[in-house]
């Protein structure tokens, strides 16, 4: 991976009458990786990536990509540049093969060369088998691994994907998830993924940004913004014991460091500023309890993710998300703030 | 494009012409005893005893062919997920709006062509009788007519299915103005025309001449009754005017046809007026087009 920024915006801002989408978002991002831009649903993410591609004029602020001002040379970064619009649509009339074609003509690729490309990039997404049946009559899956090939197409250098895992079943988001990871490593491709569901995006991404209300809140490899947790010294701790009597919430929670015990059915969830796995042994023999179930949170990106949702007002991915609890990273932009 | 539907009003579109050709071949013998002049553009005038003419029906039934081809041109691209795909690639947005119209256009083109050749030939066939180089001429800019004529509407469409998110929305939006225009404007026009200028009372017989000038005038807001007004006078070279004619102006006039030239100088501000339509209605769809957001 080189170091060299390919992607960058400066202040970019896009407001509507009552709302702003995208409030003042500095993004860089490095030639060949791979960047997850998360964020709930209404974030801004797509009109990010709508003015990335000069579909959407940007109120304020700029955007280029490889040089390139998104908003006046819009035709020659629309020809770098692939987009996969979430749900991405085909011509129901016409074959998926036909479809790759139009798109290869749109471009204005030589015919012999496009006839070349389709056949190739169809066995790559793997649709060789169905590339003569209408486009009317894929599924899901099979419309999302065409909108790759048909991303292929112009052979861009980067590639912006908006949710491409959103409703396709977990076979299906393993391929595309591999698919998406040999675009990045075989080809050298730069991939900007948006999306909002996390455990999918985690696996492949290399640097992630997480975008609420219109701004980016933290941004940087998985790992790092699991240690910015960690320095907080924030952890949680699931455990699910048996006798499930009740009386070892009050034990725990006069543990030193400890600074809330909750219960969500069997599972107790123990909030500590510190890891209190080592003492939690005795704790637990002493009382002649099994331990069924043990988990430590906190260093991974749903944790990061759930928490600030949490302050966004979105319940996120997990039920247990429902509960209000201050998050770090909510700590950590105010630090920015102040 | 789907070419069901469009194969459907094209069928409907010959059925009606093969129709009107057989009214105007049955009516033809009374019509050619009043005047043996221009036979072959009866073909297109005459009507039967139960069926309309071809003109009357291209006036009327025109604009659901352009309606037809127009009305989900946007918001299908749009349901279907393809607009952002197809704006993502390297084209310029407007290429976009101007392909669905030239499309559009040139298909009307072909269909308007094709049915007034059909029409000729059979006629052709059926009377034997060769038509002059006027008449072919006359017979050729009524098809000119026709098709900015139809253009029209599939620019109105076109309007209606940027704005409208719906292609069904789009579609009773443009087939109510076309009913409205086609079967209601001139009464609404004698109405307003009738209170502006009331023929009835001491004023009436004063008033004649600026009530029906005041019905015509609100008439020719309707693309309808330009088309129909024009087919007529290009079609008919005995109609010498359009307007109100005075008994003056009459007398010491020599009954007969107008040649080609002065029937075309008489419909030449329609054909000017609906080719402006023509604009303005892409002109309103392609701004619209232009401004909008390509999210769904």
């Amino acid at each position: 991976m080189t170091e060299r920024i390919i992607l960058q915006t400066h202040d970019l801002t896009k407001a509507y009458d009552d709302i702003t989408a995208v409030d003042h978002l500095n993004l860089s991002v490095r030639e060949g990786e791979v960047f997850g831009l998360l964020g709930p649903n209404g974030a801004g993410k797509t009109t990010t990536t709508l003015m990335l591609l000069g579909l959407t004029e940007p109120t304020e602020g700029s955007a280029s990509i490889d040089g390139m001002d998104c908003v006046r040379e819009s035709i020659q970064i629309k020809s770098t540049v692939g987009y996969l619009p979430d749900n991405v649509g085909f011509y129901p009339d016409l074959t998926g093969r036909e479809n790759l074609r139009f798109t290869g003509r749109l471009n204005g690729l030589d015919p012999q060369l496009c006839e070349q490309r389709i056949e190739r990039l169809l066995s790559r997404v793997g649709m060789t088998q169905a590339a003569d049946r209408k486009a009317g009559t894929y599924s899901r899956g099979m419309r999302q691994r065409l909108g790759i090939a048909d991303v292929l197409m112009k052979d861009p250098r980067v590639i912006i994907m908006d949710e491409p895992t959103l409703g396709i079943d977990p076979e299906g988001v393993r391929e595309l998830i591999e698919l998406i990871r040999k675009l990045s490593t075989e080809d050298g491709r730069t991939i900007l993924i948006s999306s909002h569901q996390l455990y999918q995006i985690q696996q492949i991404c290399d640097r992630v940004g997480i975008f609420v209300a219109g701004k980016l809140i933290a941004c940087g490899p998985i790992k790092e913004l699991g240690r910015q947790l960690e320095s907080e010294g924030s952890y949680i701790l699931e455990l699910s014991v048996e006798p499930d009597d009740g009386t070892l919430e009050k034990k725990l929670a006069e543990l030193e460091g400890v600074s809330s015990v909750t219960r969500q059915e069997e599972i107790i969830h123990v909030e500590s500023t510190g890891d209190i796995r080592p003492r939690l042994m005795p704790l637990l023999l002493e009382g002649g309890y099994q331990l069924l179930h043990l988990h430590l949170r906190g260093g991974d990106l749903d944790e990061i993710y759930r928490r600030y949702f949490e302050k966004a007002g979105e319940s996120g991915e997990h039920p247990t998300a429902e509960r209000k609890r201050p998050g770090i990273l909510e700590q950590l932009w105010k630090k920015q703030k102040s | 494009m789907n070419s069901k539907r469009f194969f459907l009003i094209f069928m409907l579109l010959l059925v009606v012409s093969t129709a009107s050709l057989g009214g105007a071949l049955s009516n033809i013998r009374s019509a050619v005893e009043e005047s043996s002049d221009f036979i072959f553009l009866k073909l297109f005038t005459t009507s039967g005893t139960t069926i309309y003419s071809f003109a009357t029906f291209m006036a009327f039934l025109g604009p659901l062919a352009g309606i037809t081809l127009g009305f989900d041109a946007v918001s299908n691209e749009r349901s279907q997920g393809t607009l952002n795909r197809l704006a993502a690639q390297p084209i310029y947005r407007d290429s976009i709006i101007n392909a669905k119209f030239l499309a559009g256009s040139t298909v009307i083109f072909l269909t308007v062509f094709m049915l007034g050749i059909y029409v000729s030939g059979m006629g052709l066939l059926m009377i034997g009788i060769p038509p002059s180089v006027e008449e072919v001429l006359r017979v050729f800019t009524f098809l000119l007519l026709t098709w900015v004529y139809i253009s029209f509407w599939l620019a109105l469409a076109i309007i209606f299915s940027v704005v409208c998110k719906h292609a069904a929305t789009a579609a009773l939006v443009t087939m109510s103005i076309w009913l409205f225009l086609s079967l209601f404007m001139s009464l609404v026009a004698s109405t307003l025309a009738n209170l502006l200028f009331p023929t009835s009372g001491i004023a009436g017989f004063a008033n004649l001449s600026s009530n029906y000038t005041a019905t015509l005038a609100l008439n020719r807001v309707s693309p309808y009754y330009l088309f129909s007004e024009a087919a007529t006078t290009i079609l008919n070279p005995n109609v010498r005017s359009i307007g109100v004619v005075t008994m003056s102006q009459l007398s010491g006039a020599i009954a007969g046809s107008l040649p080609f030239s002065q029937s075309l100088l008489l419909v030449w501000p329609h054909l000017v007026l609906m080719i402006a339509l023509v604009i303005a209605g892409f002109a309103i769809a392609y701004i619209a087009f232009m401004k909008q957001e390509i999210r769904a």
